[in-house]
């Protein structure tokens, strides 16, 4: 029995180990700036703790096989030197682990969330609602209007609460259903939520922020691919959840800048 | 000291007659540990049977479930659940598991049970406490179920219950009114009954302990259910209030989790100045705790039985101990690490992400002692040896994958996906429940007087060993590819592909739950007609081995135990020739 | 090709039963009210809806639909705007043959369904995605229901006389309305802003016309033998 369990640790760990080596299901190509940190910290975590994990279960299946020997004259062994060098050395390889995650993390984790948005990044509103996401640019004015949570109207497409009788700047606002953006340059968008928590994610973008209902929160990014990608939303928002998306399209800027005019027209 | 306040103990109650004092609304921990054992035990089928629905239909979501109609026709017209039927199992699946699973059964039941017990007291501390809380428990338990049949249908905003959704009512959508409502009533009932009983195991431990029991010489697993307890005591006492501000939010037109300007089903809702950040915080506060409430006791357990059948000493019995102390003790400066994405402030993602990752600290000391416990060991292989060296599988699994979710950088990809939900059910769900059937297998004998049939143990084991990987491994690579969690159906352009895979773990959750039927069947059928149990059939050597099997009304028949060993003398050469010295033997054990 | 055939199929069933609830035989009477509405100044802009999230439907629409609260036609008609006999109508029985609202290529078909107070009701999902209907009812029992593709129609009722909206909680854009009367002396205006309630008796009647966006206009009209004529004129504002 014991040999058998060692085994089934065995081919286990390695059938688990292998779909992670062989990349079979992975991330999906990157099309971020701040992309290449997240996936080198993400890689070197899964090197190192895919080696503690191939140890540990390996380990296990060594001792389990040894112990199920039944020769009755055996004698049980203590392990050698006892629990302080184990304790010691958990402390100090996990800890020299830890500190190194947390001090190289801490850069990519900065990148995307300390570090301010450029000067010259291009200003995106952004509603997320029960279940569609709605983007709003300034219009030719560079002006966004207020909002007004009284004003909001689905049915004659005021996602946003915008008041054009009383506020000019909220007359020209371009609001879509998709995320269309230039490529190569620095975007800002500021989430704010309509009803119910929702969270902005693009796994391309490696981006994954909550919407909070009551704040504006800003998430900046720069996309350095043009494409059709999925915005989906993350976290739990009600029934329609599952199907709350837009798509992100990304631009050459011609095609932005042309883009917007036909938007603006309308 | 400790010989006067357990015959105190003894002196409050003496042994009923009436079946309702006996069976039902009784005082004995050992009874009351089995209430919640069995109670535990009903609300893990019916989670699991939530789970099947959940998995047939994110498989084949345009299938038609048989008879899923007659359970609720609104949820499942023909057959097809709705997307908001769909959240509602997940909730109440989530809940039912995390509250009357993993905190009743390997803390509540077994801690009634056997903490006393191995302490050599003759009842709790304050046993009329002990039969309120287990009581209150199941009338929270019947809330909850009551939630599944109000018109509007069962709460669909999770176990984790985020607000403002759990908190504007009905205007959010179905599942939402009355559904919602009973949830927070019943979790807050559930905080009531769980304060209660931590209070009550607090006081066991340190009052009613016999002559010779000191704090060193306490089995393992009575001190996880002491650590457990004390995190209890303050994890349940904040989500107590949570959930009353949340009632009153639903009930009351109150505003703490509801900020001014939200706009539901076109409606301005009436509320302002709330924050949902506030219920994350509380609910988290509370939350990651429970974790440890809900594994604590299962590694306790492990620690307790491996040593039976290694046949030697746990390895650094101090430092398994003191592990559990840092992590009950670190367990309340991680709960920001859930919160990486939610719009708190940045900065306090890395303060919240060194703890955490430190945590993995105490649990690599564990994991690296009771690999080396199983080392040159003599193993007997049973059942509950074999959950036990599954238990150390697992919480590997489940270890190594905290290692990525504590990073905010790559939880920046990783959150809400399911990697998250491989994460969490392999290290809390799965290893906890690995650690109860070790626990049930080990301790059977004792509370029923019977021996457990030991092929369909280790058939039970295989099929729950290599199912729970096949089930819960996949998850990975699903997180891996940006799947996101809690998703009815998976209608994205790059979620498609993934269907196959969706559909592998729903085989294998089938077959998996099937097995689970195995360990029913040999619960009942052994109760009835398996070979009478001895004192001590495993040569173990805490109390509990020492008393009758099952142990008498008093526990130990009116005699006063006194305990001169630890209980981890094994692999000693005994003066009657055996390999172990019991915990109430004279006999002196050699300094090793 | 199945799925067109049902939903071409569907859309006729649609058409023919909202039809025959305007031709619902009258009780009594053979005089009418025709008229048209119109309006003055400058209406708001439809906006154009990105289906983009939806495939299933967005590819049913060669060019995108736009929203339909202000739906205007050439020579400054109103379409969508209910009329009907608001007071001086007695005796209206409620019709056996119930009505139909069907949810198309993410879209309410009709925009706005009139039907009688207690008359049956039955709401089909004709496409490959799952809808939520919500009537945001205020007199009646407000409720919300999700219905997969392929599921069986909701069959309901409405107690009272209410204009309820309707809206699809999982496609916001989603927005129509349900016109609750007691009478089935009723019009809806067509693009070219005309309505037309046929079977009067003779005699006074009030006539209400009820725009979502713009509220009601009342008046009273007097109804001989022939066709009396009432038209509606609303003020438009472009915000």
């Amino acid at each position: 029995m014991g040999k058998l369990f060692a085994v089934a640790v065995i081919v286990i760990t390695l059938i688990s180990v292998s779909f992670f080596v062989m990349h079979t299901w992975w991330m999906p190509v990157d099309i971020s700036t701040t992309g290449p940190a997240i996936d080198h910290q993400l890689e070197e975590t899964m090197t190192g703790s895919g080696l503690l994990f191939l140890a540990g279960q390996l380990v296990l299946g060594l001792f389990v096989w040894q112990a199920s020997n039944k020769n009755p004259a055996r004698k049980i062994k203590m392990f050698p030197g006892g629990a302080s060098p184990l304790v010691a050395a958990a402390i100090i390889l996990v800890g020299i682990e830890i500190l190194t995650l947390t001090f190289v993390g801490t850069k990519a984790w900065g990148a995307v969330n300390l570090a301010p948005a450029a000067a010259d990044s291009l200003h995106i509103d952004v509603q997320a609602e029960q279940f569609a996401f709605y983007f709003r640019y300034a219009g030719p004015d560079g002006q966004f209007g207020g909002l007004h949570p009284d004003k909001i109207d689905d049915g004659s497409g005021n996602y946003f609460g915008l008041d054009p009788a009383n506020d000019v700047a909220a007359r020209d606002d371009v609001v879509v259903g998709s995320l269309v953006i230039p490529v190569n340059r620095p975007i800002l968008l500021s989430l704010h939520s309509k009803d119910v928590g929702h969270s902005f994610y693009v796994p391309e973008l490696r981006i994954q922020q909550d919407f909070v209902p009551g704040i504006e929160i800003p998430v900046h990014f720069t996309a350095t691919q043009t494409g059709k990608f999925e915005i989906v939303c993350t976290q739990l928002c009600g029934l329609g959840h599952y199907n709350m998306k837009a798509y992100l399209q990304v631009m050459s800027e011609p095609d932005y800048e042309q883009w917007l005019k036909s938007q603006e027209g309308q | 000291m400790h010989e006067t306040s357990a015959s105190h103990a003894a002196h409050q109650h003496t042994a009923p007659t009436s079946f309702i004092r006996k069976h039902v609304f009784s005082l004995d921990h050992k009874v009351i540990g089995k209430q919640y054992y069995g109670l535990a035990l009903l609300a893990v089928f019916i989670g699991m049977g939530l789970s099947w629905l959940m998995r047939l239909h994110l498989g084949w979501p345009a299938w038609p479930i048989p008879l899923l109609d007659k359970l609720s026709a609104v949820g499942a017209p023909s057959g097809v659940m709705t997307p908001e039927y769909y959240l509602s199992l997940m909730t109440m699946h989530g809940t039912i598991m995390v509250f009357f699973v993993l905190t009743n059964a390997p803390f509540a039941a077994f801690g009634n049970y056997f903490l006393p017990i191995q302490i050599g007291a003759e009842d709790m501390a304050f046993p009329r406490f002990n039969m309120m809380s287990f009581w209150t428990t199941f009338m929270a338990f019947l809330v909850m179920m009551a939630a599944f049949f109000v018109t509007d249908g069962p709460p669909i905003s999770g176990w984790t219950a985020y607000a403002p959704l759990s908190a504007v009512g009905g205007d959010a959508g179905p599942g939402l009114k009355v559904g919602q409502t009973l949830w927070a009533i019943s979790i807050a009932i559930f905080c009531i009954g769980s304060l209660l009983g931590a209070l009550n195991f607090i006081a066991t431990t340190l009052d009613l302990r016999t002559k010779g029991m000191s704090l060193a010489r306490m089995p393992y697993c009575s001190w996880a259910w002491f650590v457990t307890s004390v995190i209890a005591l303050l994890a349940f006492a904040v989500l107590l209030p949570a959930c009353i501000l949340l009632i009153l939010d639903r009930t009351a037109g109150t505003s703490f989790f509801i900020p001014a300007g939200l706009v539901l089903s076109d409606k301005l809702q009436p509320h302002s100045g709330g924050s949902p950040l506030l219920w994350q915080h509380l609910f988290w506060f509370f939350g990651h705790p429970e974790v440890y409430i809900a594994i604590l006791p299962s590694i306790g357990i492990v620690c307790h039985i491996l040593p039976v059948f290694a046949r030697k000493p746990l390895l650094g019995p101090r430092a398994t101990v003191g592990c559990m102390i840092a992590i009950g003790f670190l367990s309340y400066m991680v709960w920001g690490h859930h919160m990486f994405v939610s719009g708190m402030n940045p900065f306090s993602a890395t303060l919240f992400s060194v703890p955490t990752l430190f945590i993995t600290v105490p649990a690599t000391i564990l994991t690296l002692l009771l690999l080396g416990s199983v080392y040159g060991a003599k193993m007997r292989f049973t059942s509950a040896s074999l959950f036990c060296l599954g238990f150390i599988s697992v919480f590997i699994s489940g270890g190594i994958s905290g290692f990525f979710l504590a990073q905010p950088s790559i939880d920046i990809y990783l959150h809400a996906t399911y990697f998250v939900v491989a994460h969490f059910h392999f290290v809390m769900a799965v290893a906890s429940l690995f650690g109860v059937f070790a626990g049930t297998y080990f301790w059977f004998p004792k509370m029923t007087g019977r021996m457990m049939n030991e092929a369909l143990g280790k058939l039970h084991f295989w099929l729950t060993f290599i199912g729970v990987y096949a089930i819960f491994m996949p998850m990975h690579y699903l997180g891996l590819a940006g799947n996101v969690r809690r998703y009815s159906a998976f209608v994205d352009d790059y979620l498609i592909p993934l269907i196959p895979v969706h559909k592998f773990i729903t085989i294998a959750a089938l077959l998996t739950g099937a097995a689970q039927f195995i360990f029913l069947f040999n619960l009942i059928w052994s109760r009835f007609k398996g070979p009478i149990a001895s004192e001590n059939p495993w040569e173990a050597t805490s109390l509990e081995w020492s008393t009758a099997t099952p142990p008498p009304f008093d526990n130990f028949g009116g005699k006063h135990m006194v305990v001169y060993n630890g209980p981890n003398e094994y692999g000693v050469e005994s003066r009657d020739g055996k390999d172990f010295i019991m915990q109430t033997s004279p006999e002196k054990a050699p300094a090793s | 090709m199945r799925m067109k055939f049902f939903a071409a199929l569907g859309f006729t069933v649609a058409m023919g039963s909202a039809l025959m609830v305007f031709a619902t035989p009258p009780p009594a009477g053979s005089g009418s009210i025709t008229g048209k509405v119109t309006y003055t100044g400058t209406p708001m802009k439809m906006k154009p809806i990105d289906m983009s999230k939806e495939p299933s439907c967005a590819k049913q629409h060669a060019t995108p639909i736009t929203t339909e609260n202000v739906a205007t036609g050439q020579g400054n008609t109103l379409e969508w705007v209910v009329v009907y006999i608001s007071a001086g109508d007695e005796g209206t029985t409620t019709p056996s043959q119930g009505v139909r609202y069907d949810q198309k290529g993410c879209q309410y078909l009709p925009h706005v369904l009139t039907m009688l107070a207690g008359q049956q009701l039955q709401i089909y999902n004709d496409d490959q995605t799952s809808h939520n209907i919500h009537p945001l009812a205020k007199v009646n029992q407000e409720w919300n229901k999700s219905q997969p593709p392929g599921s069986p129609p909701i069959d309901t009722k409405w107690d009272k006389p209410e204009f309820i909206a309707v809206k699809c909680n999982i496609h916001p854009w989603m927005h129509g309305y349900f016109a609750v009367l007691k009478t089935s002396h009723v019009s809806v205006t067509g693009e070219d802003g005309t309505f037309d309630i046929k079977g009067l008796a003779p005699g006074k009647y009030t006539v209400t016309a009820w725009q979502e966006q713009y509220g009601t206009k009342t008046q009273d009209v007097t109804v001989g033998a022939g066709a009396a004529t009432a038209n509606f004129v609303f003020t438009a504002t472009p915000y």
